[in-house]
């Protein structure tokens, strides 16, 4: 028994001991003073980023949020002063968020409407601390709600649609959501709103998939707006609207039109050509990056936050040399200046109904 | 070295050598090691050792035993069918089905006071118990892996439980309503006792649970029968016990425990039933904590604790720039080294015979 102890203790013993030495060596080489980790006396804000289940490597909403941070970050030398936390499930998301209010963050920011329950347990219990929640609204004063004016960029990709659906006669294109409901119906209502004003007698198709990740079915629901005559497909619909993409791309001649983040890369067939046309780009690094800016200037404040053309929140990706003339190119501009200004007002109502076309 | 002796010292020379690689590892990819011990110490007490002058806060070990009391659950779970021969992986479906039924109940059936929570912990365990009836029965008639039907069943009660949440009145695509408040094991007094932690009455149904495993175990003829069938089944049958009953019985409790585990998590930590868009492994972390725990009441108490423990240190490690997968390492370094048991033994026998050897020999010399 005795030995058994001594054993274990040796072991323990050992290595506190390695943890003694590796936290002194960590000192000397730190000294310089920029890259020291205890920095919450000289910090000006410090800001803690609480992802969903994604983690901040998942390509798509939760990377992006995170890309803003740290542009933050990086513009302003505050590297030090951000750090990020990644939920396992979502029996994590409270006691994550609640560690971040814990350490004294000055801002922690929620990645994703899943956090719903969560923030509006933790803003309640920690009133000194602000919190950014991106896409969903929690009526607390502490919280900024950001959500975005989608069917703005969506009107713009529409009019890329319409545009191109002129130049090939077809006078046809396509939409295919994930979910039926508010959110991808402002997406739906966007685009529909975009084609018609640059063709009026443009025939829109609209399908869901009824999921966020079963590809084979939007491939599915693509084959068959394309075999209708579709030359664009917008599809809204995560993993699902992958399908939509894989689709365009054993057809060749069709065009899909990427969401949230520019997906041209996604499109590329192998001869080096991208079947992507464009993507409706949805900010959310600039949610984040703006809510750490306003954090830092002192002016943060709680309420809800709308992204939308003006503020850069949303757009229509239009990189010149790909698949948008130039012409077209400038057509959307002039959209966008329409909108921002306030000639054009666009519904966030959708008209069509799902499995039918106008 | 007696054989109790070796079943103590194992574990704990293969959780000294888990958190040994994980300190090697930090030191490699150079991070600081004291992190991890100054989150562990701070996950267990509320003391943080690099800001002193905080005190302590109360929420960390409320969360501690939070995320312990569920996996403690599966870890009897795991280590009760375990005792019988059996692998009981469909613990997982079996934690997912629990935490449904319970949810229904709950929701559905409206009862007055404290027997609402009791009746939907209660209903939570027998739904396990009959789904875990399933690969029981299918394993004694058949004699098909419960390990096959298990997994698949994971997946049957996974999905299965989306659509029927889903269905419940008004419940959104993401969740339920909130289960009714006596029918919840939240308790304000305990929160507010932890500095707002989501601790919860769960853990007195875990110290039950624990000392019931005990009792079963070790002190009733059933538990001896099941051990009996577990050690060698030809000969348990010889010494006619009922093989069929014992194994069917034991996978039942097994999936009780781990349907209990589920209303836990339901009834405690969450109040509403959520739509999972993938399994949360605490069927899975019940096996590591069945292991560690060598399978008995005590060991599994104690392992689950410390498994809840690693858990609940990753956020803090991460909030000292240490990547959460540092804390995933030590956690599956620990399983490794226990699951190498016996080369450690046999490195510890090695030590014993050279020592005694030495002995002899200087016992030779003196002579």
């Amino acid at each position: 028994m005795k030995k058994a102890l001594k054993l274990f203790l040796a072991l323990l013993v050992s290595v506190s001991l390695a943890a003694c030495s590796s936290s002194n060596t960590e000192e000397a080489t730190t000294t310089e003073g920029s890259e020291t980790t205890s920095t919450s006396g000289e910090c000006p804000v410090t800001i803690g980023l609480v992802t969903d289940m994604g983690g901040v490597d998942d390509k798509s909403f939760n990377q992006s949020a995170w890309e803003g941070v740290q542009r933050f970050a990086e513009e302003n030398g505050l590297q030090d002063c951000v750090s990020y936390l990644q939920s396992t499930t979502e029996a994590d998301y409270v006691p994550n968020l609640s560690t971040f209010a814990d350490e004294g963050k000055d801002l922690v920011i929620a990645v994703g409407y899943l956090f719903n329950e969560a923030i509006t347990e933790v803003s309640a219990n920690y009133p000194d601390t602000m919190f950014l929640f991106v896409d969903d609204v929690v009526d607390h004063e502490n919280v900024e709600s950001a959500t975005f004016n989608a069917e703005q960029g969506s009107f713009l990709v529409g009019v890329a649609a319409g545009l191109t659906a002129m130049e090939n006669g077809s006078k046809t294109v396509g939409f295919m959501g994930g979910m039926e409901g508010p959110i991808i119906g402002s997406f739906q209502a966007g685009y529909e709103q975009g084609v018609l004003a640059v063709c009026n007698d443009c025939k829109i198709y609209v399908d869901y998939a009824d999921s966020y990740s079963d590809d084979a079915k939007g491939q599915q629901l693509a084959a068959k707006q394309y075999d209708l005559g579709a030359t664009v497909i917008y599809q809204s619909a995560g993993n699902a609207g992958n399908g939509v993409i894989k689709e365009a791309k054993e057809r060749g001649d069709v065009w899909a039109i990427g969401v949230d983040k520019d997906q041209y890369q996604d499109g590329m067939k192998d001869d080096g050509t991208s079947v992507i046309l464009t993507s409706m780009l949805k900010r959310v690094d600039s949610a984040t990056y703006s809510a750490c800016t306003d954090m830092l200037n002192g002016t943060f404040e709680g309420g809800t936050k709308v992204f939308n053309l003006s503020n850069d929140g949303v757009g229509a990706e239009v990189t010149s040399g790909r698949n948008l003339s130039d012409d077209v190119i400038a057509q959307i501009n002039d959209y966008a200046e329409k909108i921002k200004s306030g000639e054009i007002e666009v519904s966030s109502e959708a008209t069509i109904a799902n499995g039918s076309s106008n | 070295m007696s054989k109790k002796m070796e079943k103590i010292l194992i574990p704990l020379i293969a959780i000294a050598l888990g958190i040994l690689l994980g300190c090697v590892i930090l030191l490699v990819s150079g991070q600081d090691v004291g992190a991890l011990f100054n989150g562990l110490i701070k996950s267990a007490t509320g003391f943080d050792l690099s800001k002193p002058q905080n005190g302590l806060n109360l929420r960390y070990p409320g969360e501690f035993l939070v995320s312990s009391m569920p996996i403690i659950l599966t870890g009897l779970a795991i280590g009760f069918a375990y005792r019988c021969g059996m692998f009981n992986i469909g613990a997982e479906g079996q934690v997912i089905v629990g935490s449904l039924v319970s949810c229904m109940v709950a929701i559905l059936v409206p009862m007055p006071g404290m027997m609402a929570a009791i009746v939907c912990l209660l209903a939570g365990g027998l739904a396990g118990a009959l789904w875990a009836f399933i690969p029981g029965i299918l394993k004694c008639q058949f004699n098909i892996s419960e390990v096959v039907t298990g997994i698949m069943l994971n997946y049957t009660a996974l999905y299965g439980a989306n659509y029927f949440l889903k269905a419940l009145p008004e419940s959104t695509t993401t969740r339920t309503v909130n289960i009714p408040a006596n029918a919840s094991l939240s308790s304000d007094f305990l929160s507010e006792l932890t500095n707002n932690s989501r601790l919860h009455w769960g853990f007195i149904l875990v110290i039950i649970c624990v000392i019931a495993y005990w009792f079963i175990i070790e002190k009733t003829s059933f538990g001896y029968s099941l051990r009996a069938t577990g050690f060698n089944k030809e000969g348990a049958r010889y010494a006619g016990i009922k093989v069929n009953k014992s194994t069917i019985l034991s996978i039942m409790i097994s999936g009780f425990f781990a349907g209990l585990a589920g209303a836990i998590i339901l009834q405690g930590t969450f109040g509403y039933g959520r739509v999972m868009t993938a399994a949360e492994n605490y069927g899975f972390d019940g096996i590591s904590v069945a292991l560690v725990g060598g399978c008995n009441a005590i060991g599994i108490l104690l392992s689950g604790l410390l498994f809840g423990l690693l858990k609940v240190t990753q956020p803090l490690l991460q909030t000292s720039g240490i990547p959460k997968e540092i804390g995933d390492i030590i956690s599956s370094s620990i399983v490794f080294f226990v699951a190498i048991q016996y080369a450690i033994q046999y490195i510890l026998n090695k030590l014993e015979i050279k020592k005694g050897k030495a002995h002899a020999k200087k016992a030779g010399d003196v002579q």
